[in-house]
């Protein structure tokens, strides 16, 4: 940097701004809140890259995608092939360009980004997704013959998806069986039309689809099938875990279970994968609050108060009991919500759930909370106050606390080791206590990203295909 | 074909008897688990007993109640549902008991005869009792007086049988004729679960029930289906649906049950399907489901 300091400051031109729907107007529609970048503004944005030589936001990125060589060729207006270049590591980047919290990936450790704003790689690798698949240039790579050997990969979400895209380019044959009656996991139930449109995730689907990847929908595996019997009947050679974290979190108060109180994994799915948003015109039904309130400060509770605001609410309140800087949320979508209107009652934490003789949420009561020393997480602990507790009248709750292990696969495979909160013990590629089968994502650390359950897709693959190979030497 | 009705038929008016072809449910299901159905793309995801098996189907009992059983009423034989899954839930308990009491109404008439097959194969002997508001309604009697040591009747309104429900018919064979239960379970609407139950509790019969909670995706990702049993929160779906029918709190479980009322008669009156006497069932309260 003493370098640098002798030179005349140098100057760069600002980051370009993504345009988007106005707050007040997108705030009652479920259309996509940004436009995404204009082929001009991709370029003009492309071209703040400084090129590094050793580039930080590539060791930034879980999948190492080759960020400097796709923006240059941005640069270039090579847009197709920009994002060739991206889906050399990333199966799904019109998904990460949306929903990656790259301020604290990629971008988050951009050289630029020291003295300006990073660029604006999240943007750009929309950018190239987007117009990649608007021209229908779906140009499959080459894939070589099959090897003969047989992946089931469980669960349809990002490291589900991860691990089938990287085997079949390796020459497996992979069968994805999915639970629901949809494909994509989190990124069709959890999260919103809003921030990332379902026709997108089709599309990516589509294309593993046509690389060769087979779905059974429908399939709960640990019922219909277990995991043994993958091996022993179906004639698989190794199976990927990537089923997800599974169990919402209750915060055990009173009133939890009154008609009108629900999981944000209830909610978001009611809206997401059952369209409820639509309803009637979609079978399931969804209540409106008038006034909701929702629990907690990640992107799943950020998600769930802009689809309230969207389902007719007038107020919706989101109750936190930390403070603002601490939220786990990404500041876009915290952002985002505050600019629709969504109202932030910090360092408060429900106590109880009121209700009507017919069992309707009417009221609730919050504790309020400072902030203590630091935890294991770093960050300062929130400690309530004694006696120091408030009300307001709601309608609705929606409590997006997290969640626990689903224990279906891991009740009906005994020999599969898991932690004492019921996640699945891997090293890290993602090998599990038991041969041939590899988990990631959210059913090994708990609740996380999409990026990083694709990271751990990623290694997984890489272990699977590693330990197959030296099998067949055996 | 997958998920295809090989035969519908039905049973007394209103109550479908569907066979699916679906060859792995079939060989995994046990006695007490259900399937979740969805008749199109855009169906809600409702959650159904099985109430039969052979090697390569699965049969299900569906009553007409609101728009998506309606659109499964109104499926035929050859016609192939968009989802079906399962088999979800814990099976049911099932041991050898001694003398087990058995009690459906509506679809749990069907819903609880892989129980008494089970109960019966496990060396029970079974009593069993159904319900239905008139005589009419009575289906399965057949089936129910093969595998039972006593089967008795009750309607509603007297035309066949007691003229009552399930559970005046446990207070009569206990009462009044001095029969002995080791063990209960019942299946239909919640009310009349609610009823069964509240009348084993002066016999001190340990009694199961079957919760047919709303659901979404019947994995336990959701927490739709919670219902409060013995004072602690369980899911439906993957704690039960079997449940000490003494301990289930079911004031909470009918207001849980009637959440979307409103939503659900606005969305069957659009259905073209819609049965005006069905509906007016609904209003007059006769059916809680």
């Amino acid at each position: 940097m003493t370098e640098e300091s002798s030179k005349p400051k140098p100057t760069r031109p600002p980051r370009v701004k993504m345009q988007e729907q106005p707050p007040e107007i997108r705030a009652k529609n479920f259309l996509e809140v940004p436009y995404g970048y204009t082929p001009e503004e991709a370029v003009l944005e492309a071209q703040r890259c400084l090129n590094c030589k050793k580039p930080k936001c590539v060791e930034g990125c879980p999948v190492s995608v080759k960020i400097p060589e796709f923006v240059a060729l941005i640069v270039e207006g090579k847009f197709i092939d920009a994002a060739k270049k991206i889906k050399e590591t990333n199966v799904l980047p019109a998904v990460c360009g949306r929903v990656c919290p790259q301020e604290s990936q990629c971008e988050g450790t951009c050289i630029l980004g020291r003295k300006f704003e990073p660029v604006a790689i999240g943007n750009l690798e929309r950018f190239v997704a987007d117009y990649q698949r608007l021209a229908g240039e779906l140009e499959l790579p080459k894939i070589p013959p099959s090897n003969g050997k047989k992946i089931a990969v469980i669960g349809s979400g990002p490291s589900g998806l991860t691990v089938a895209g990287d085997l079949i380019l390796l020459g497996y044959e992979v069968t994805i069986f999915e639970a629901f009656h949809k494909g994509g996991g989190v990124l069709v139930y959890g999260i919103p039309e809003f921030r990332l449109p379902k026709e997108i995730v089709e599309s990516e689907l589509d294309y593993l689809e046509k690389l060769g990847a087979k779905f059974s929908y429908n399939h709960v595996i640990g019922t219909i099938k277990t995991i043994d019997e993958l091996f022993e009947k179906d004639g698989f050679d190794a199976v990927y875990i990537g089923v997800g974290a599974g169990l919402p979190s209750f915060m055990n108060i009173p009133g939890e279970n009154l008609t009108g109180v629900y999981s944000a994994n209830e909610y978001l799915t009611r809206s997401n994968l059952m369209k409820a948003y639509l309803f009637p015109k979609y079978d399931t039904p969804i209540l409106k609050g008038k006034h909701v309130t929702v629990v907690g400060g990640g992107n799943v509770a950020m998600d769930s108060a802009r689809t309230a605001l969207r389902l007719d609410s007038e107020t919706v309140t989101l109750v936190y009991r930390r403070a603002k800087e601490q939220m786990p949320a990404r500041v876009e979508e915290l952002h985002h919500a505050e600019q629709e209107g969504v109202i932030l009652k910090l360092l408060s934490n429900p106590v109880e759930i009121f209700g009507d003789e017919d069992g309707n949420v009417i009221r609730i009561k919050c504790q309020r909370y400072e902030l203590g020393e630091p935890d294991d997480s770093g960050r300062r602990r929130p400690v309530p106050i004694e006696g120091d507790y408030f009300e307001y009248d709601t309608d609705m709750v929606v409590i997006a606390i997290g969640g626990n292990a689903n224990p279906l696969i891991t009740a009906t495979t005994p020999d599969l080791e898991k932690n004492k909160w019921g996640y699945i013990v891997t090293d890290v590629s993602g090998r599990t206590s038991k041969k041939f089968v590899y988990a990631g994502g959210d059913i090994v650390t708990g609740s996380a990203t999409v990026i990083s359950a694709m990271g751990a897709g990623r290694r997984a693959a890489e272990a699977i295909h590693q330990d197959l190979s030296e099998k067949e030497e055996e | 074909m997958l998920y295809e009705i090989l035969n519908k038929t039905e049973e007394v008016p209103n109550v479908y008897r569907i066979e699916i072809y679906e060859p792995d449910i079939a060989k995994k299901a046990k006695p007490g688990q259900f399937i979740i159905l969805m008749s199109d793309e855009v169906s809600e995801r409702i959650p159904i007993s099985i109430a039969d098996t052979s090697d390569e189907t699965i049969t299900v009992f569906v009553q007409e109640q609101g728009i998506s059983s309606a659109k499964i009423a109104n499926m035929q034989a050859g016609e192939v549902f968009y989802s079906v899954v399962g088999p979800l839930g814990l099976p049911a308990v099932i041991d050898n008991f001694g003398t087990v009491l058995l009690g459906g109404g509506c679809y749990g008439i069907g819903g609880i005869y892989p129980l008494a097959k089970a109960l019966k194969k496990a060396g029970n002997k079974i009593i069993t009792i159904l319900e239905a508001r008139s005589s009419y309604l009575l289906y399965f009697e057949e089936e129910f007086k093969v595998i039972s040591d006593e089967l008795f009747v009750a309607t509603s309104d007297g035309t066949k049988g007691f003229t009552g429900q399930v559970h005046d018919v446990v207070d009569i064979l206990v009462n009044e004729r001095n029969y002995k239960f080791d063990h209960a379970k019942f299946m239909g609407c919640t009310f009349m679960m609610m009823n069964c139950s509240n009348a084993t509790v002066p016999y001190k019969i340990p009694t199961m029930v079957a919760l047919n909670a709303i659901m979404l995706d019947g994995t336990g990702m959701c927490g739709c289906c919670r219902v409060s049993v013995g004072g602690e929160t369980k899911f439906a779906c993957v704690d039960g649906p079997e449940f000490d029918g003494h301990v289930v709190d079911w004031d909470l479980m009918m207001k849980r049950k009637g959440s979307y009322l409103q939503e659900e008669m606005m969305a069957y009156q659009k259905d073209p399907h819609v049965c005006k006497a069905l509906e007016q069932l609904y209003l007059e309260g006769e059916c809680d489901d």
